[in-house]
Formats: structure tokens, C-alpha cells, sequence
């Protein structure tokens, strides 16, 4: 699936999204929880703040030294024994995984879940040299198996979905004959699935971080699955963006412990994997080849540009979780396999602004993305400086035309944002703020405000205004 | 093990290096001494009993029961807790701590295989059809409740992963603090020259999900139900 999804504009995506109850239900629920925990991790930790300011150096300096450190790796994944592959497009990424598959005479293809796989459609690339390939991760699976329903999630892709329409699909697509309970449905899938594992000839995996110093891989997972397909087939291909990489054992264990608590509020998820090359001799189990794909598509053309510390997200979704604007409209409203904020802020850069000039006024720059993120990405101010890119673009071409959309960007109450915004942008807001709630507007205004309207969030601080949607949910 | 092979490395480094605007950095970098280091302060000074307190606690969060055990108690609270499962066929690994810590005698059960002794090298189909696995801790992160496995050779990844239960033997002196002094110990030995184990495995409780509906379901892909047992060996 390419990162892009489906071709219905940002209005009529925003419009269906509003209208689907179920899925608005689930997220709104589903949103709430895991911010609750991850704040209480927050707290468990105590110091929170230090531990930010520590990811944050280590993202800036890796970032920095970027090349020095994929060298690094690469030279080090090859003593082990392994194969690297650099990656300038998806094509290339694609074309190499593809060789590999057929050089294997590859049959059946498992995979773990993977969001830069996803962003270079290589599934859709490896069916078409005639693998069968299957995603194990059971809400990929879930989606997978519902015609490739995209995700609308980056840690639970399948979160739009209900247990009712998932028992559904099962019992059309798989002959499922039991009730909607998610122990039953969990067992169905992982019955399913260890027979596919087995009979696997190749598992592929993304990467969560790779440690330069060992030429590691490793992966962050709860179900098992990436153990499952790093343990049993013969050949394993992680595929990683080229920013997921740490200098030594000693970052990741921060980065580790920043997304296990930030992503899911765990202290570690079960599974954490360091994988250092092929099997050894005298290894019974583990691949017997490995291929290291590292991808740019895109990538280093963020490198020195304003929006450098984009990369340095660690995909924990903290920023999604906390978002009204994904709160209110869900994930697929997005048109990109990133929603939320940091989609906002990455789709643009790495397929440009045709597809996605939309997404930077998909929020209410209530910053409450940037207070979340673990490694203190200021998406809240991205977001402001793609408005200018945007509105400079536009003015050389429509002449000082102002665009009504832009107005759901500021409300007065905010002067800092209501600054920055405004030097940043020709933008027409207040008569659309009443009271610090927008109303009506035109054009995407219109499909957002359409169920309720909307909050404008600076007004009150956004934690509170959260705590008080809790108690209005409850 | 033979070298691999690297491809297209050059271009894309120095596209990299073009974008940061500088030219290609080869050498001499470090990380920096970070401002703010407070993974080292966290249980600095705990006993090792203060620190089984926090595992024992972590482990009603991930769904992980905890028995204790004399060395000479061993066997039969293995016993206990496989009786508990139902569990008849076991897979472990080939480790000398097994005979160490008194289990010679259960090691020689005919329902056990050790990993590497099947016949054919078919170890990982008899593994994915015992009950139950069994391994020794190579080090136990206290605030995660994580056992640490360096596999290879004897010691494989399978044996943690493909049976229904997992049961970890943890010795009371493989606790420390959490992950950050396991890291530290891989980094020193990686700067001391030594290869890497190819897999290592950090594992908190049974694996789960909670991809339907953000609920918790316990056992998806790896094992269903996990036990620790900690041997008092101080
Ligand atoms: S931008 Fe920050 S909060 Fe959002 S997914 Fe990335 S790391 Fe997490």
C-alpha cells in the first residue's frame, strides 16, 4: 500500500470519517486509554523531563552524524555475516527484496509489522513476482485479510475497526465460526498463523532501532511475531528507514525505554530483540542468510532543511494519541498511512505537497502533540512553517489569494500561536471563532464542525480539556 | 562466518553527508557526554531483595506468576508449576546451569528434550510441539520483569518462544536495576572486540495484544502463560 491512501479528496475523506459512529466510538475510547497510560509511565518514571531531554540529544547527534553511523552499521552487519542494501527509492528497496525472493525461490513470505514496508507498497511488489505474502501481526492481519483495508494507526493499525466487524470478517474470509469475544478471535488468528510460520521460506521485519556499534537490528513487539519470523524462516529481510538507528547498546536502551512507555505504557513490551547477523555455527535455529535494507525514499532531502528533527521520531505515536483533530475525524481522514500530527507533518515531506497540502491545517495547533513526544519534536511549529511554504507557493501562483481553510488554524485566544501563525500565513480565522469554539466555516471548516463543534483547545489548557471529554465520555 | 556484501553505499552516504552540508564524517565520532543521564539513578542503591520486591511486583502487570525456590526445592516446584499447565513435553536448552542448580536427574525424563539432541536437527518441530520451554535467566531486569537470553549454540531462540508456556529459571544473582546495566555490559563487550550473540532476547511475561479493540489479550504468537521461578543461589 503506498503511503498515500485512496483517492477521495481531504473533504470527502474528513466527511466519511465524521460519519462512521462505530469507528469514532472505538478511537475516542481507545485514545483516552492509552494516553491514561501512557501518562501514568510518565509518572512511574519521575523524572520525564530529563529523560526527554536525553532522547532528544541523542536523536539530534545521530541525526547529525547520520552517515558516519550507517557506515558503521553496514560495515558491522557484514562482518556478522549479513547483507546491506542501500536503498535511494521504494523501486530499488523493492526491486532488492524481490531478488532476493526469487533468487530463493520464495513460495510464502511472513512478515511482522512493518510501517516503511507499507510506505513502499512492497507487498504489493512481492505478490507480483508471485510470493504469497502474510502479515502476522494480528492487526495487520486483521486488515490484511479485509481486502488491505489501510491501516489508521501506526501502533494498532487496526484500531478503527470493532470486535463486531472483526468476528464478521473472519466468519466470511475464514470460515471463523465463534463469538466476537477478542480471546477467541486472538486464538483463531494465532491457530491460523503458526502453520503459515512454519512453512515460511523468508520473514520480514521492519527495524525499531539499529545499533551501529554491533550492526543490530532490533524489535519492539508484544504478540511474537517478529521472534516467530526472525526464528524459523531460513532467510530474514529487515527493511529499515535510514533514521532508525542508535550509536550504541547504551542509546537504545533509552530509545527502547521511551517507546515502550510512550507508545503503549509499558515499561517494555514482552518482546525486545537485538538480532546481530545470520545464525552462528553450531545454531540450530535463527536465519541462515540476512539482508539489511536501509531506505531513504525521501528522507534526506528533510535532512538540513527546518523540519531536520522530523526524523527524529521514534513512530511511538504519542502525538496521535493526544490529538483532537485524530480524535474527531480518526485515522483514515489522513489520506496517508502517518495520521495524526507527526502524518501531518512527514507526508508532505516525503511525497511532496500535491497529495497532502491539506494535512498542515488538519490541526488546531493546540501544541498539545509537541508536550507529548518523547524525543520533543516540535510538530506543532512544522506544522506552522509547512502553512508558510504553502501559502508562499500559492501566492506566486494565485496572486494573495487567502484560503478560507486556513482559518480553522487559529483562534485569538492563543497570542503566541495567534503570532506565529499569523506572520506565518494570510489567514482569515476570527470570523469563524465564536467564543473560542469554531462554528461554521467553508469549505474542510464545514466537514469538521459538522457532528459538534468543534473545541479550540489553547483556550483551556489541553490536559484539562482532556480530563473534562473524559468525564463527558463517561 | 563469511563477510557479506554491501551495495550502493557510497552514493548514498554522500547524498547524506551533501544534505547535512559537510562533507562525509569517517572518524573520530562519539557520542557526546549527554546533559542528562537519569537512567543511572534508578534503584542505585537497592538490595537484591528490594529489587526482587519490585520484579515480584512488576510481575502481577504482565501477567507473570513468581514462585521461589530453594537450589534443593527446584525440581519439584518445576514440577508444581508444569502440573499446573498440564504439561507434559518440555523443551530446554542445553545449558551446564541446568545440572548445576540439581536438575540432571530431570533433565534425563524421556518427555524432555534438550535442545540439539533430536535426531535430523529437528529440533525446532519438536519444540513447537512440547508443552512447555524452559531456560535459565542470563540477567533479570527488576523494574520491567524482564529475563535476558543470550541464545546461540545450545541455548535456542526456540525454546522461549514456540512452546504453549514458558517457565524462566531466574538465579537471584542475575538481578540487576533494569535494562540499562544489561545494555552497558553488550556495549563493553562489543568495544572489547566480541561478537554480538545473534539473537538476544529481552522477555516480559507471555506474549500479548491489544490489536481488537484496545483489549488485552494474553497469548498471541509466542507463548500463551509465562512463570518465573527465582532460586535463591546467594
Ligand atoms: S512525532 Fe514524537 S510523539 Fe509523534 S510518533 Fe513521532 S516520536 Fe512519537
Amino acid at each position: 500500500m503506498p503511503m498515500k491512501i485512496g483517492d477521495h479528496s481531504f473533504d470527502q475523506r474528513v466527511s466519511k470519517g465524521l460519519g462512521e459512529t462505530h469507528m469514532r466510538e472505538t478511537v475516542r475510547s481507545a485514545q483516552g486509554r492509552l494516553h491514561t497510560n501512557k501518562s501514568k509511565a510518565e509518572e512511574d518514571l519521575g523524572n520525564w523531563e530529563d529523560w526527554r531531554t536525553l532522547s532528544e540529544e541523542i536523536r539530534s547527534h545521530t541525526l547529525e552524524n547520520l552517515d558516519y553511523y550507517l557506515e558503521q552499521l553496514s560495515d558491522n552487519v557484514i562482518k556478522n555475516g549479513g547483507h546491506v542494501f542501500f536503498a535511494e527509492t521504494a523501486e530499488e528497496a523493492n526491486q532488492y527484496v524481490k531478488e532476493v525472493a526469487v533468487k530463493k525461490e520464495a513460495k510464502k513470505i511472513i512478515k511482522s509489522k512493518s510501517m516503511v514496508t507499507e510506505e513502499i507498497s512492497m507487498n504489493e511488489a512481492l505478490e507480483r513476482a508471485g510470493a504469497e505474502v502474510i502479515e502476522s501481526d494480528l492487526g495487520e492481519y486483521i486488515l490484511q485479510i479485509d481486502d488491505h483495508d489501510p491501516p489508521s494507526h501506526i501502533v494498532a493499525p487496526a484500531l478503527h475497526k470493532n470486535k463486531e466487524q472483526i468476528r464478521e470478517t473472519f466468519e466470511r474470509l475464514k470460515g471463523y465460526d465463534k463469538t466476537s469475544k477478542p480471546e477467541e478471535l486472538t486464538q483463531f488468528a494465532r491457530e491460523q498463523l503458526r502453520q503459515e510460520f512454519l512453512e515460511a521460506d523468508i520473514g520480514i521485519t521492519g527495524c525499531n532501532f539499529a545499533v551501529a556499534e554491533s550492526g543490530s537490528v532490533s524489535l519492539v513487539t508484544n504478540e511474537g511475531n517478529a521472534r516467530l519470523a526472525t526464528t524459523i524462516p531460513k532467510t530474514q529481510i529487515s527493511v529499515m528507514g535510514m533514521e532508525r538507528i542508535v550509536p550504541t547498546w547504551e542509546e537504545l536502551d533509552v530509545m527502547v525505554s521511551m517507546l515502550c512507555r510512550s507508545a503503549v505504557g509499558q515499561k517494555l513490551t514482552s518482546y525486545v530483540t537485538g538480532l546481530s547477523g545470520p545464525r552462528e555455527e553450531g545454531d540450530l535455529d535463527g536465519p541462515e542468510e540476512f539482508h539489511l535494507v536501509i531506505v531513504d525514499n525521501g528522507r534526506s532531502n528533510i535532512l538540513g532543511t527546518a523540519f531536520q528533527s522530523a526524523l527524529h521520531c521514534i513512530r511511538c505515536a504519542a502525538c496521535i494519541n493526544v490529538c483532537p483533530v485524530y480524535r474527531h475525524v480518526g485515522g483514515h481522514s489522513y489520506g496517508s498511512i502517518y495520521p495524526g500530527p507527526i502524518g501531518a507533518v512527514l507526508s508532505p515531506l516525503l511525497e511532496g505537497y500535491d497529495d497532502h497540502k491539506d494535512l498542515p491545517y488538519a490541526s488546531s495547533l493546540c501544541a498539545a502533540c509537541t508536550d507529548a513526544c518523547p524525543v520533543k519534536i516540535p510538530l506543532h511549529e512544522h506544522l506552522i512553517e509547512h502553512r508558510r511554504i504553502i501559502a508562499e507557493e500559492e501566492k506566486k501562483t494565485t496572486r494573495g489569494e487567502t484560503y478560507a481553510m486556513k482559518g480553522f488554524s487559529v483562534t485569538s485566544s492563543s497570542p503566541r500561536l495567534f503570532d506565529m501563525a499569523t506572520r506565518a500565513a494570510p489567514i482569515m480565522s476570527s470570523p469563524f471563532t465564536k467564543e473560542g469554539t469554531i462554528d461554521k466555516g467553508p469549505g474542510p471548516l464545514k466537514g469538521w464542525t459538522d457532528v459538534r463543534s468543534f473545541p479550540a483547545p489553547e483556550k483551556e489548557r489541553f490536559r484539562d480539556w482532556f480530563k473534562s471529554r473524559k468525564k463527558e465520555d463517561s | 562466518m563469511a563477510q557479506g556484501t554491501v551495495q550502493n553505499r557510497e552514493s548514498f552516504l554522500n547524498n547524506i553527508a551533501e544534505k547535512l552540508g559537510r562533507e562525509r564524517r569517517r572518524s573520530s565520532v562519539e557520542p557526546p557526554t549527554y546533559t542528562k543521564q537519569p537512567q543511572w539513578d534508578i534503584m542505585v542503591d537497592y538490595t537484591t531483595e528490594q529489587l526482587v520486591d519490585v520484579l515480584k511486583e512488576q510481575c502481577t502487570a504482565i501477567h507473570t506468576d513468581v514462585k521461589e525456590a530453594t537450589i534443593d526445592e527446584l525440581p519439584a516446584v518445576i514440577d508444581d508449576v508444569m502440573k499446573e499447565y498440564g504439561a507434559e513435553k518440555a523443551a530446554v536448552w542445553d545449558d551446564l546451569r541446568f545440572a548445576e542448580f540439581g536438575l540432571t536427574s530431570f533433565m534425563e525424563r524421556p518427555d524432555i528434550n534438550i535442545w540439539g539432541s533430536a535426531p535430523d536437527e529437528d529440533d525446532i518441530k519438536i519444540t513447537e510441539q512440547a508443552d512447555v520451554g524452559i531456560t535459565f535467566s542470563d540477567y533479570t531486569l527488576a523494574e520491567s520483569g524482564t529475563v535476558v537470553l543470550m541464545n546461540g549454540g545450545g541455548k535456542g531462540q526456540s525454546v522461549s518462544l514456540l512452546p504453549t508456556y514458558y517457565i524462566a529459571l531466574i538465579p537471584l544473582s542475575t538481578i540487576v536495576p533494569r535494562m540499562s546495566q544489561v545494555t552497558r555490559k553488550i556495549h563493553e563487550e562489543v568495544q572489547a572486540g566480541r561478537r554480538t550473540p545473534s539473537c538476544i532476547n529481552f522477555i516480559s511475561g507471555p506474549s500479548n495484544s491489544a490489536d481488537i479493540e484496545l483489549n488485552l489479550v494474553v497469548g498471541v504468537h509466542g507463548p500463551v502463560k509465562a512463570s518465573y521461578i527465582l532460586i535463591d543461589d546467594l
